[in-house]
């Protein structure tokens, strides 16, 4: 079993001394970020010209749904929300410290990538995991 | 290029068959495709199959072994939500080629109760609730937030396409429901993903649908014309690269894509299509499917389903049949059935559901991943 969490996806980098930072990949050619290691882009086919960039932390709400029903153990209520960080890159993870109300949660509301504790979720060896949320921007 | 014809096309009633197979569920709408021209399988050259649940489970040799193991040719498809749309076009292809003059085209599934999809997987810890949400009803759900907040469509448009579809289906004997459901009905129900209810989810069911491609010269020469349906377009296409879509399944690209690409192969704009069956999985996605295939313009969907167009007796009525909503939505059959509820208008046998004067219809499905099949079909 690690001593420290493991990242909740590969995308998630922990350095060993430093904050927690979410890395995309950035094509050379057409300048599309994506996350996740690949070699080849997806939106123009150029091959080796992914370099690794750092997401930035802040970004704005793009859509949403507030999810009622999950499978068996999930705990809901809970927002699941695509965000647009302010690269441009989208990804999409869970909106927490917001009222599960449409009304409370407006399009385009200023967010922040925060990182902590995978909801208690430990793997079949007893790791615990860091996973990343958002967060309404102070 | 031969033109390729619709001869024979049915569909099971849609139910839930846990003591069947797979298979037997299959031939069952194999043989009423083949009734319904009065062919039998010694006369198909070839037989496409589409299903997903058993994707590596030859459930096309095994349908053959149900009904008469002749031999021919067997493709078993698997893609997503538009298995079905897919193995009728391979068949059609076939025929296009001048490969085939008769081939038979299968759809079939078998479905489990409860949530589909499901975010991340593989090693770790489960992503679901911690990542946000893989399920079909949360995906869907967001892209329709999209348009909400694009173009400010509310929950309560989104929800009329269940009351239409619902009603709809009241008048399809084929259909897994009969059953009126008001909007305050399918407001109130179970919130499964906002602004997705419980109402506004397609539901799981087993189902089966068939049909019978031939060439013109041997539609013609086995007299089979006279309820023949010219299959005037056949498109598919996958999701072209778009900057959410690797977080964010994209649905909408690639219909648009599709459905340019069909109304030029057949010759036809949107005015011109008397009904569709488009692919409502979810309540949401109907109202985008309206703009993705130029029924209405863009931003003018909630408009287009507040004012009627799309129910029957609208201008453009759409699922009639009740759709995947209330019909129900075997994932592998879907894209035959929607062939078999257009077909069945354009021949004027859909009783009393049946869209005066249809001529011209339009199928839509999608496999998200993703996938589209459109279809035109035109009575001859």
């Amino acid at each position: 079993m690690s001593a420290q969490p493991l990242p909740v996806v590969p995308y998630l980098k922990i350095p060993e001394d430093g904050e927690p930072y979410l890395e995309g990949q950035k094509c050379g050619n057409c300048g599309a970020t994506f996350l996740g290691e690949r070699s080849v882009c997806s939106k123009c086919g150029a091959r080796d010209q992914m370099s690794a960039v750092t997401l930035p932390n802040k970004g704005e709400l793009y859509a949403y749904s507030i999810v009622h029903r999950s499978f068996p153990g999930i705990e809901v209520p809970y927002v699941s929300a695509v965000v647009d960080l302010e690269d441009g890159t989208a990804i999409k993870g869970n909106l927490i410290d917001v009222e599960p109300d449409p009304e409370k949660i407006p399009f385009g509301m200023p967010v922040e990538v925060v990182f902590d504790d995978a909801l208690g979720r430990k793997d079949k060896d007893g790791n615990s995991y860091l996973s990343y949320f958002f967060k309404p921007a102070s | 290029m031969t033109d390729a014809y619709i001869v024979g096309v049915d569909m099971i009633k849609f139910g839930r068959f846990p003591d069947r197979t797979v298979p037997n569920i299959g031939a069952e709408a194999a043989l009423l495709a083949l009734d319904d021209c009065g062919l039998t399988i010694q006369d198909m050259q070839a037989l496409y199959c589409g299903n997903l649940g058993q994707a590596s489970g030859m459930v096309g040799q095994r349908l053959l072994q149900e009904i008469g193991q002749t031999g021919i040719p067997v493709v078993n498809v698997a893609n997503a939500c538009a298995t079905g749309a897919t193995a009728f076009r391979e068949g059609w292809a076939a025929i296009k080629a001048g490969l085939y003059d008769l081939v038979l085209c299968v759809g079939v599934e078998q479905m489990g109760k409860g949530l589909l999809g499901g975010a991340g997987g593989g090693t770790g810890i489960p992503k679901e609730g911690l990542l946000g949400s893989g399920t079909m009803p949360a995906v869907f759900a967001e892209a329709g937030m999209e348009h909400t907040r694009k173009y400010g469509t509310t929950f309560e448009q989104f929800a009329k396409v269940s009351v239409k579809n619902h009603h709809h289906s009241t008048l399809n004997p084929k259909a897994m429901y009969q059953i009126e459901t008001p909007l305050d009905v399918v407001m109130n129900a179970e919130m499964i993903s906002y602004p997705n209810t419980k109402l506004m989810c397609s539901v799981n069911v087993d189902g089966s649908a068939a049909a019978v491609i031939a060439s013109e010269k041997k539609a013609k020469e086995l007299g089979l014309m006279d309820r023949a349906v010219k299959v005037r377009a056949s498109v598919m296409s996958s999701d072209p690269w778009q900057e959410r879509d690797l977080v964010m399944p994209d649905v909408n690209s690639c219909t648009r894509k599709a459905a340019r690409e069909a109304y030029e192969m057949a010759g036809i704009g949107p005015d011109d299509i008397d009904l569709v069956e488009l692919h409502d999985c979810f309540a949401t996605a109907e109202i985008l499917h309206y703009e993705n295939l130029g029924l209405c313009g863009d931003g003018e969907a909630g408009q287009f389903i507040d004012s009627g167009a799309s129910a029957l007796g609208g201008k453009c009525p759409v699922n009639v049949s009740g759709g995947l909503l209330s019909k129900g939505h075997p994932l592998g059959a879907t894209g035959i059935a929607n062939i078999y509820e257009v077909s069945t208008h354009l021949r004027g046998e859909a009783g009393q559901r049946q869209v005066e004067g249809a001529k011209l219809g339009m199928t839509h499905v999608i496999g998200l991943g993703s996938a589209c099949g459109i279809h035109i079909l035109e009575k001859v």
